[in-house]
């Protein structure tokens, strides 16, 4: 099986977010974002590549939007009522909540401000909005039969959050966008260790490694403070959701300290609305905000005032967060003709500008000109202060999340390529894990895991679970265990072949029992040992279910006798010809000659149990007794020098302990007894 | 699996609690407070002259009498405000718990915020172990109800002042023997035998020691305890934060139902198509409670018309989706709404003791509304001492909320129209009746809604005392509450009391199509219930239970699901049965436990060596067995001992070296002096014989 992922866009570029992975047959879009970057088609994702008939509904599973930033979903409208897409879309409650301010606020600067043809309309976003499902996070959720997808909480901002997929056995996880820190209104991202095959992250600041944020933070208040102070005006562009709320909860709270009177104003209501979501959403953010919201909502700013178009040109110093961020267009482009030119006024800028926009100008070099188009041009005379606070993780957090989540594949998306090509290498050399960083509408291909299903027997999973014992290193207690003598059938051969049916088990009882018996004389010396062995023996008819059963089970279950193959041998071995041996009866004869061999073996073989029961020697399966038959069929020689000082030992084993056996016959062989 | 019902419950704030064993783990089911026996305590008297004077005249056993002569001559006096008990109430757990021991319980699920007042007595005891899973916001309601008992229970304290945990005065025996027969039947059950189970009121500390050990879940998130389970909470609709449990064991998958709303216009909707589970325990006993006074009347089983359901899917979901039932229920706040109109045109004042939240707040909006509409101008209270904390909560809730409630928040107004109320200064929120904000802001007429149910706690006692005479003033009450003996203390009332009953549960008519729509094997009933409705058409097996009985469950299947991983698998040596279609291989590896499911995984340190079959089955054929032999290059011949069956014999090995192979009925016994022929000679065997 395979897990294929068409990247549709951020592949080796930030913009536009949208994969498409096929799991098993189940195919998601993950997020489906526009390019802030381009006004011509390449603005969206190639989405006739999912599909060339254009039957989205078919070919796609469902659509996860990871969170409500527009080069996450800004082409999610266009996708579904343009392109037709009726599946179901998950988002987070925030999320859901939140996109449509965003969207309707990228189309009004579009149509309203840029005079564009309309892309999608009011009605396309609240359409579009009706048929997504919100999800919280952790919920698991059962798409169809056999796709269950479940979100993580990620940072970022406020709602977003990291996908996890499966399908069958195979799984994966799509981090969005993520941040490994908490901030001052957000925690940091949290997951679940989990069996991946694929892990898609982001990478914008794939080679970035971030000091201290309290140090950021202060740079940037005493920038504003600084600037407020001698008479200024700070611009702070921003797109409404999550650096606005996240800078004015940092502002609010320097305002207080310092008890600063001078006003910050948001540019619209949209913002102010924001907050109102904010406060309703509580439960989303960093755990401080958390606790403290029944006394204070920390999204209830003491210190924050609308904005009237009509104040830019007022005199006095102020704080203005105004959209849209980046300085692309619209309101926070009027301010900032307005303020650009004096020396006194800041501007801050966002730790990331897309390419082309007037942010994107003002952070390479200091310009002191800017063109907006060909009539128009700007003098730069203001200060520029850089944010270095994103809400991204960094190289750092991008490593420890791919460490921890140990995934099989890791496919790097939404970053800048050279950067992408070093952190890919990091992920491979460091971590081992094999790392892909594909191009916009290029395919990866990547193994999934398919594990077998059988169905297992309650007996096997019983013989995995119980403790297997072991004893090792034990002198042997040659005294007749008198219940074994008792319980055994007679005759010769029946001892030879005593049947093992459960070994296992059996061992352990003896061993046990016997533990009891000689724990006083023996018991220091006692070595348990509990290697767990989960044997079991697989069966698989055609047609049916392949079953997993204890070895006991299998005849049972294949209505089968048991056909016992063994070896044997019967070989001469010579003792001490002890004059007092001639006295004795041929019982206690070989009762003495066995516990001579019992003591030899236990010393030779000091890591296995060698047991005597009185009439037979036993060492796992291997037996040995004194054959006092004339002939003995598994007799090679049949010639004995001295009668009363050797005599023939038979021996029979199982093939589990071949090795052994022949140990102990070379043992014997070797070793003469009458020698010690 | 075993199940035990230890208690049926009682109405919406006594819900049932159950105790079960599953896998190995014992699980109970929601640790409610018994309120029941609260009415026989007389609420916070106004003084204590009061308290002293009745304190003689209800007291005859005080001088001149002995024991038995009060007994045997007293004609007992009508139950009056006297014969309550005047003291520091104790409350009741249930009794059946005491009987298990708690440290032996490995989970407590929690369906309900009703269903977690009474777990502080159970965390406070020493060897309480037990993991205990909440949704977030039944943890947070559940708190918040009780750090309300609490402080409303302060007021008494207070009053009698701190006793020491000795006995109290009223529970030794003969205190008790001249408590009124009707207070006793009350505490003590019809045959006065239920004594046990007395608790005095947990603290402060007892309820954040609790906390602590809440393990707070999602709707919808996997809880993984121990490996062994995994345990799912998903919405029953009962209240905000309400839910049932879905328990995957290895074993067996259970869904848990306790009282569930289908449609509910606060919290989340009952999740029922996520319960398609095959075992299932049915736990809401609200159609049982409303049945037992309708089936006075009916003499005819209430089935017939459901005899011919319908299995068509579209159908059941139909039915159970059916509007009618939410319509029934904003009838009867509608009829609330109207009758509090009244009130308040005649100059009268409502009081309203009823702790459902999703209740409360459909009240405040419908009330306010209905105020507006009759352009009164009367103010709100809301009083208890968490109500802040209430409001402030329920608005940052929108993922327990039901669709509507959510809309709202997606549409950018708030979810609950007591945001307006409060901006507009026309609902107040105070935490107790002696607020000094209060005393500042109070108007009368006015609406009050305020705790405790039970008329014996919390703000409402005052108020009941201070408006019980009024003609014009409302009281609506709760339907279940025996309301002669909860208004005893305010007697004489000439206040207009409304009992209304609340949805509180699954109808009777729509437990079939549920079941039916869930299709589980087996289905655990109260017994009650399985009477009421004839199961015996259904596929699934029905045992029904009753409070007190242990229940065995026999286990559905004997096999288990394994996985195996694969690269595990690649390592298999299959070998084909002699017979053809089977094929078999000896599998090793190292069992995990994860998630409910058994996974075989591969093991480190083995490396995998070429073994040999360990086990054999079948009949060799001795001439095939020659046969094989010689292609190896070993010689021997047949030496047939036995002639009636071919298949027993002895082979006389002469080349290389001499060996024997003796085969008889069930054996075969390889005697060579020579190790590697041996194992050659094996492998011939083996190779006509099956085996792994």
């Amino acid at each position: 099986m395979t897990i294929d992922c068409l990247v549709l866009g951020a592949g080796q570029e930030v913009g536009k977010s949208c994969v498409v992975v096929t799991i098993n047959g189940k195919r998601i879009m993950f997020d489906c974002g526009m390019h802030m970057g381009y006004l011509d088609h390449r603005r969206y994702p190639d989405f006739s590549r999912i599909s060339a008939s254009r039957d989205y509904n078919t070919v796609l599973s469902c659509v996860i939007i990871t969170h409500f930033h527009l080069d996450h979903i800004g082409a999610l409208p266009y996708f579904t009522e343009v392109c037709g897409y009726n599946g179901p879309i998950y988002m987070t409650y925030p999320t859901l909540a939140l996109a449509p301010l965003m969207l309707e606020d990228y189309r009004k600067v579009m149509v309203d401000r840029r005079g564009e043809a309309e892309q999608f309309s009011n009605d396309h976003i609240m359409e579009c909005m009706k048929k997504v499902i919100p999800v919280d996070l952790k919920q698991t959720i059962q798409v169809d039969e056999d796709l269950q997808i479940r979100a993580y909480y990620a940072g970022h901002v406020l709602g977003a959050a990291m996908f996890y997929a499966k399908v069958g056995d195979a799984a994966m996880v799509y981090t969005g966008d993520y941040n490994m820190t908490p901030d001052r209104h957000l925690g940091a991202a949290q997951i679940d260790r989990m069996q991946l095959d694929l892990l898609i992250t982001e990478s914008t600041y794939a080679t970035t490694i971030r000091d201290s944020k309290y140090g950021r933070e202060r740079e940037f208040l005493k920038a504003v403070h600084n600037c407020v102070a001698s008479g200024g005006k700070v611009l702070i562009p921003t797109f409404a959701l999550g650096r606005a709320q996240e800078l004015c909860i940092l502002l609010d709270d320097y305002w207080e300290r310092m008890n600063l009177k001078i006003p910050i104003y948001f540019s619209a209501g949209l913002t102010v609305q924001a907050n109102m979501y904010y406060k309703m959403l509580i439960s989303w953010t960093s755990q401080k905000v958390k606790e403290t919201y029944t006394t204070r909502n920390a999204f209830d700013f003491k210190n924050v005032q609308k904005f009237d178009r009509s104040m830019i040109d007022a005199p006095g110093p102020c704080v203005l967060f105004a959209t849209p961020g980046m300085i692309s267009g619209g309101f926070s482009l009027e301010v900032f003709k307005r303020w650009a030119p004096s020396k006194l006024n800041l501007i801050t800028l966002p730790g990331y500008c897309v390419a082309g926009t007037i942010g994107h100008k003002l952070m390479s070099g200091k310009p002191t000109k800017i063109d907006l188009d060909k009539d128009t041009q700007i003098d730069v005379q203001c200060q520029i202060h850089q944010l270095a606070f994103s809400p991204h993780t960094d190289s750092k957090g991008i490593m420890d999340l791919v460490k921890f989540l140990s995934p099989k594949h890791v496919i790097l998306v939404h970053g800048e390529k050279p950067k992408m090509v070093t952190l890919k290498e990091r992920i491979h050399s460091e971590l081992g894990i094999p790392c892909h960083d594909p191009a916009n509408n290029e395919t990866v291909s990547i193994s999934s895991t398919l594990s077998i299903k059988a169905e297992s027997s309650s007996m096997f999973i019983q013989s995995c679970s119980t403790p297997n014992f072991k004893f090792l290193k034990r002198n042997l207690n040659d005294k007749i265990n008198s219940k074994e003598l008792s319980s055994k059938e007679g005759g010769t051969s029946s001892m030879f072949f005593r049947r093992r049916s459960n070994p296992h088990v059996k061992h352990l009882n003896r061993n046990l029992d016997e533990k009891f018996d000689s724990s006083l004389s023996c018991g220091p010396e006692l070595e348990v040992s509990d290697d767990r062995v989960n044997e079991g023996i697989l069966v698989m008819e055609n047609g049916k279910k392949t079953k997993v059963v204890h070895q006991d089970e299998l005849l049972l279950l294949l209505g089968e006798q048991e056909h016992e193959v063994r070896f044997a041998n019967c070989s001469p071995i010579y003792f001490g010809s002890l004059d007092d041996t001639h006295v004795m009866d041929c019982i206690s004869r070989k009762s003495l000659w066995l516990s001579q061999l019992s003591s030899k073996l236990s010393s030779e073989l000091s890591d296995r149990n060698v047991q005597n029961f009185g009439e037979y020697l036993q060492v796992e399966s291997f037996t040995l007794s004194i054959c006092s038959k004339e002939s003995c069929p598994y007799r090679t020689t049949n010639r004995i020098e001295n009668e009363s000082a050797a005599a023939f030992y038979c021996c029979s084993w199982l093939v589990a302990d071949e090795v052994l056996a022949w140990q102990i016959i070379s043992i014997l062989e070797k070793h003469d007894l009458s020698s010690t | 699996m075993e199940f035990t019902c230890l208690s049926r419950g009682g109405c919406f704030y006594f819900p049932p609690c159950h105790m079960f064993e599953v896998c190995g783990f014992r699980i109970q089911f929601d640790c409610p407070m018994d309120f029941s026996a609260l009415p026989i305590f007389s609420p916070v008297p106004l003084d204590f002259y009061v308290i002293s004077d009745e304190e003689l005249s209800t007291h005859p056993g005080n001088g001149s009498f002995n024991l038995e002569n009060v007994s045997e001559e007293k004609i007992e006096k009508p139950l009056d405000v006297g014969s309550l008990i005047k003291a520091e109430p104790w409350y009741k757990i249930i009794n059946n718990l005491r009987l298990w021991n708690p440290s032996f319980t490995d989970i407590v699920l929690i369906s309900s915020p009703m269903g977690m007042l009474g777990l502080p007595f159970l965390t406070r005891e020493k060897d309480f172990s037990a993991k205990i899973y909440a949704t977030e916001a039944t943890a947070r309601l559940g708190k918040m109800m009780m750090d309300d008992l609490i402080a409303m229970h302060m007021e008494f304290k207070q009053f009698y002042g701190s006793e020491d945990d000795a006995t109290p005065q009223w529970m030794k025996q003969e205190e008790l023997e001249l408590l009124h027969h009707a207070l006793k039947e009350v505490a003590f059950g019809q045959d006065e035998a239920d004594l046990g189970g007395w608790m005095p009121m947990y603290c402060a500390a007892d309820v954040k020691d609790c906390m602590k050990k809440v393990e707070t879940v999602r709707y919808g998130e996997e809880a993984c305890y121990n490996g062994a389970l995994v345990i799912k909470a998903l919405s029953s609709g009962l209240e905000i934060g309400a839910c049932n449990w879905t328990i995957n064991g290895p074993k067996r998958n259970i869904a848990y139902i306790s009282s569930s709303i289908f449609s509910s216009s606060n919290a989340m909707n009952f999740d029922y198509l996520a319960l398609q589970e095959e075992t299932i325990i049915y736990s809401d006993f609200s159609s049982v409670e409303s049945m037992n006074d309708i089936l006075n009347d009916t003499s005819g089983p209430l089935t017939d018309n459901l005899t011919a359901l319908s299995s068509n899917e579209e159908t059941l979901a139909n039915l159970l989706s059916d509007p009618a039932e939410s319509v029934g229920e904003s009838e009867k706040l509608s009829f609330i709404c109207s009758c509090a109109v009244q009130s308040v045109e005649s100059g009268g004042s409502v009081l309203i003791p009823i702790n459902r939240l999703g209740v409360t707040l459909q009240l405040l909006e419908q009330i306010s509304a209905s105020l507006d509409y009759s352009n009164l101008k009367v103010p709100i209270y809301l009083i208890s001492s968490v109500a802040e904390e209430l409001l402030a909560f329920a608005n940052v809730i929108p993922e327990w909320l039901s669709k509507q409630r959510q809309q709202k928040l997606f549409s950018g107004e708030p979810m609950f129209a007591f945001v307006d109320l409060l901006k507009e200064k026309r609902l107040h929120v105070f935490p107790a009746v002696h607020s000094p904000n209060l005393l500042i802001n109070w108007q009368e007429p006015c609406v009050v809604f305020c705790p405790h149910w039970s008329l014996r706690l919390g703000p409402v006692v005052h108020l009941l005392r201070r408006w019980c005479g009024d003609p014009s003033s409302l009281l609506v009450l709760e339907k279940g509450l025996d309301a002669e003996l909860a208004l005893l203390p305010f007697r004489p009332m000439s206040m207009k009391v409304l009992q209304c009953a609340f949805l509180s549960g699954i109808k009777l008519d729509k437990v079939r199509p549920l079941l039916k729509v869930l299709q589980p094997k087996v289905v655990m009933l109260p017994e009650n219930l399985s009477r009421l409705i004839n199961t015996n058409t259904e596929s699934f097996t029905v045992f029904s239970y009753s409070e007190g009985e242990t229940l065995r469950v026999p286990n559905l299947k004997d096999s288990l699901e394994l996985e195996i991983a694969p690269d595990l698998a690649m390592s298999f040596c299959w070998r084909k049965l002699q017979q053809g279609n089977i094929d078999i291989a000896r599998l090793k590896g190292e069992l995990s436990l994860n998630c409910g499911k058994f996974k075989l995984l591969a093991e480190n340190a083995h490396v995998a060596t070429d073994q040999r079959p360990l086990i054999h089955w079948g009949q060799p054929d001795l001439k095939k067995l020659l046969n094989v032999l010689s292609k190896m290059g070993i010689e021997g011949s047949l030496q047939q001992s036995d002639a009636e069956s071919s298949n027993v014999g002895v082979i006389r090995i002469h080349d290389p070296t001499e060996a024997v192979i003796e085969i008889q009925e069930s054996r075969t016994i390889i005697s060579v002096a020579d190790k590697k022929l041996s194992a050659r000679i094996f492998d011939a065997v083996d190779s006509v014989l099956d085996g792994v």
